[in-house]
């Protein structure tokens, strides 16, 4: 049987759907039998390399909490969706979460153009949305969110402190040539290198600037041109698969005697090419926990994160692994800064998105702090692939931490031109050996 | 334009060794499908899958043989026996208990069928092998390096890409063109791609053929997965990247024409590479401008023979 909707009412059930959100989330709220998080990741496609990891990482540290009590004495839930699919689903799974299955944080996302796709919901629905690994400095810099806060690094200082570290480190050079995956990441990664490498050391050319199709299996043409030009350095941010097979195929065919390879999302994919990674190229961890960090802030938490993992999963936590756990840490960090604020009362989604406002959170390696626009201050360190005894793969040697702060355009400047404004002494100035 | 070949021949040749190793991969992947599409009138989208599931399973024996203390060598006929077996088992499987049931279906229920059974693959093959990217080089390795002269420099490739890639599709297309017109089982795929109704009519066996065919088709898909296994990381996906381009040649091609095929693998190997070194933005859209410009002026494709319809 139907019936028949008035005009009345459909008027009241619109205005209900649209100021329902901002009633509640003023609402004071009940502490809840449990701490309901959605998490975003990718559980299929390519970057399942990430996702995978990451939702192990994620479960374990999730156990882990709630064997100490949980957030605030309550136990966390997370549900986990996948990002594979693409973001229309991505978007309509987000709103399920947050209006059926009633989480209360949504943890999102690994690909930026998911992170662009749902951080406007995070406004609409007003309900705290953590981005957890995505990159892309469009975010903060086109929009201001309430609700939204990234607890990691991003692009334009995972990019900027790779090129430091090269032009410290070998300040001669006098070509370059990009092969980046043929999509967002890709594009955006090689304009901040472009913007940042023609301020801080003009004249540097540009040999060739090639985007293979995003899931290329072969890179043999590329490399041949490669080897034809010589470049003093190639300049690669894929990832995965595709960053296996480019170092793969190249030193087979000794690419790496003929140039420098600049790497900076490389850590993820050391484990598995093993002794193939040749030495002395410039590695990048979008971050600063490498499996060799030589001083770690807390260390005993940093090898208890990194030996349970390993024993769980007989494998490595790569960085998408410690970027959900800093998530996780931002997570729990603001909560009790929120419920502290209300005498231990469950704080309302407004009063949460205000404890991450500034919020400084510990990780093992390090502290940091979100800034005013929401953005995380994520240290990074940059290093030479090297082997030692104690990694069946390649880490990082003459290692350089470029404090977050640093080498974040400041807020309020989009980031292409905060880099066009850097002077060459920048290189000399910024960083330090660790 | 002679200035133009003075100051980029060079680059012109190693584009073109780039090319050929590039077309020996997609000839053989294509050819599979294009046979099964030909004789079967199914467009199978599950070809992908086949192909990745040969991939991952010749890097698998592949390093199942090394782990047994097999000598190096023993990783290149493992190649083709990966092959073999992911087209003996899944051939049959998929043609008698799946493709048999929906031959008098419309095509958008066929294509629906077999996307579901790509996807379920897809599936399968995250539950084997899981999602870190998988690899086994020994052959390539094996092989080593030609240096080749690029003018005072000498330009690296590695054999296996040089010559083993193009060599086997070159057997490939001979045996084939062997195998369809001189013997009987040949003749007769031939004879019911080209009229179906008018061969059932003559007695043959088309339940036979279409079971021949399709395994026939899976094997090359798989050799295809299990060739390009040595050269790259197997991550989860690269059966749709492959199967996109499989469908963008047999269209050009012209329906079950194995000689289309190769000629089309070339034309857009040959391309793509040539589109890296002087206008790689075109890369990836090169094989469809061939496959539009191709079908403006032949429909039927390449080697496709105009048919009749009956109304």
């Amino acid at each position: 049987m139907t019936t028949a909707l008035t005009r009345r009412e459909a008027l009241t059930a619109g205005f209900g759907t649209v100021l329902l959100p901002a009633t509640l989330s003023a609402q004071p709220a009940q502490k809840p039998a449990e701490f309901k998080i959605g998490v975003t990741t990718f559980l299929s496609g390519p970057a399942s390399v990430f996702g995978v990891p990451s939702r192990k990482a994620c479960e374990m540290l999730v156990e882990h909490i709630n064997a100490a009590g949980g957030i605030a004495g309550v136990p966390v839930r997370p549900i986990f969706v996948d990002e594979g699919p693409g973001t229309d689903h991505l978007v309509g799974e987000f709103r399920r979460l947050v209006q059926s299955e009633g989480v209360q944080v949504m943890m999102s996302a690994i690909s930026s153009g998911s992170c662009l796709a749902c951080t406007p919901l995070a406004t609409e629905l007003k309900k705290v949305t953590i981005l957890w690994d995505c990159g892309t400095q469009r975010i903060f810099e086109e929009a201001h969110y309430d609700y939204a806060f990234r607890t990691q690094g991003y692009g334009t200082s995972e990019i900027l402190a790779p090129l430091l570290y090269l032009l410290k480190t070998k300040p001669n050079i006098r070509t370059v040539a990009v092969i980046n995956q043929d999509y967002a990441w890709g594009r955006d990664s090689w304009e901040l290198w472009k913007a940042g490498m023609d301020a801080l050391k003009p004249g540097v050319r540009v040999v060739a600037e090639m985007f293979p199709r995003f899931g290329s299996t072969d890179f043999s043409t590329e490399i041949t041109r490669l080897l034809a030009l010589r470049p003093d350095v190639v300049l690669s941010t894929s990832w995965g698969g595709e960053l296996v097979t480019l170092i793969r195929q190249s030193t087979e065919r000794r690419l790496h005697e003929r140039t420098t390879f600049v790497l900076p999302v490389a850590e993820a994919s050391m484990q598995i090419l093993g002794r193939t990674m040749p030495e002395g190229h410039v590695i990048g961890t979008r971050g600063d926990h490498w499996n060799n960090h030589p001083a770690p802030k807390d260390p005993a938490l940093f090898n208890k994160f990194v030996g349970d993992y390993r024993q769980k999963f007989n494998e490595y936590p790569i960085y998408p692994c410690h970027h959900i756990a800093q998530a996780l840490w931002a997570l729990k960090a603001a909560t009790e800064k929120a419920v502290a604020a209300k005498n231990g009362a469950w704080p309302s989604d407004a009063e949460l998105a205000g404890a991450f406002r500034g919020l400084t959170f510990p990780t093992p390696t390090s502290t940091i702090t979100l800034r005013e626009d929401g953005q995380g201050l994520e240290d990074q360190i940059v290093g030479l692939s090297s082997f030692n005894d104690r990694f069946p793969f390649a880490v990082p040697k003459e290692m350089m931490l470029y404090p977050g702060a640093q080498v974040s355009a400041p807020v309020g400047q989009k980031s292409t031109d905060w880099l066009k404004s850097l002077k060459p002494d920048f290189v000399t100035t910024a960083g330090r050996s660790i | 334009m002679a200035e133009w070949f003075q100051d980029n021949g060079l680059l012109l040749g190693l584009a073109l060794l780039d090319g050929l190793s590039s077309a020996g991969l997609i000839f053989l992947v294509a050819v599979g499908l294009n046979l099964v599409f030909g004789v079967l009138r199914i467009v199978n989208v599950a070809h992908g899958s086949l192909y990745a599931i040969g991939a991952y399973s010749a890097a698998s024996i592949g390093i199942f043989a090394g782990s047994l203390g097999l000598p190096d060598w023993a990783s290149i006929p493992a190649l083709f026996l990966s092959a073999a077996l992911v087209g003996a088992v899944l051939g049959p499987l998929i043609e008698r208990f799946l493709l048999r049931r929906i031959y008098a279906q419309e095509e958008v229920v066929q294509l629906l069928v077999t996307f579901a059974l790509f996807m379920i693959l897809e599936d399968v093959q995250k539950l084997v092998w899981g999602v870190q990217p998988i690899e086994n080089r020994v052959a390539m390795q094996l092989l080593g390096n030609t240096d080749v002269p690029f003018g005072a420099d000498f330009i690296p490739y590695t054999n296996y890409q040089l010559f083993l890639l193009p060599g086997v599709a070159i057997v490939t297309l001979v045996g084939l063109a062997w195998f369809l017109r001189r013997t009987l089982t040949g003749r007769v795929i031939v004879a019911v791609t080209t009229d179906r109704e008018a061969a059932s009519a003559m007695g043959i066996d088309a339940a036979k053929i279409y079971l021949l065919t399709f395994t026939f088709g899976a094997m090359l898909a798989a050799l295809g997965g299990a060739l390009s296994s040595p050269t790259a990381a197997l991550v989860p996906g690269i059966g749709a990247q492959t199967i996109v381009l499989s469908f963008a040649v047999v269209a050009t091609a012209g329906l079950g024409r194995i000689e289309g095929a190769a000629l089309t693998s070339l034309m857009m190997g040959l391309g793509r590479s040539i589109a890296v070194y002087f206008e790689p933005e075109l890369e990836v859209v090169v094989p469809y401008i061939i496959m539009v410009l191709v079908l403006l002026v032949r429909p039927q494709g390449l080697f496709g023979v105009a048919e009749t319809r009956r109304v």
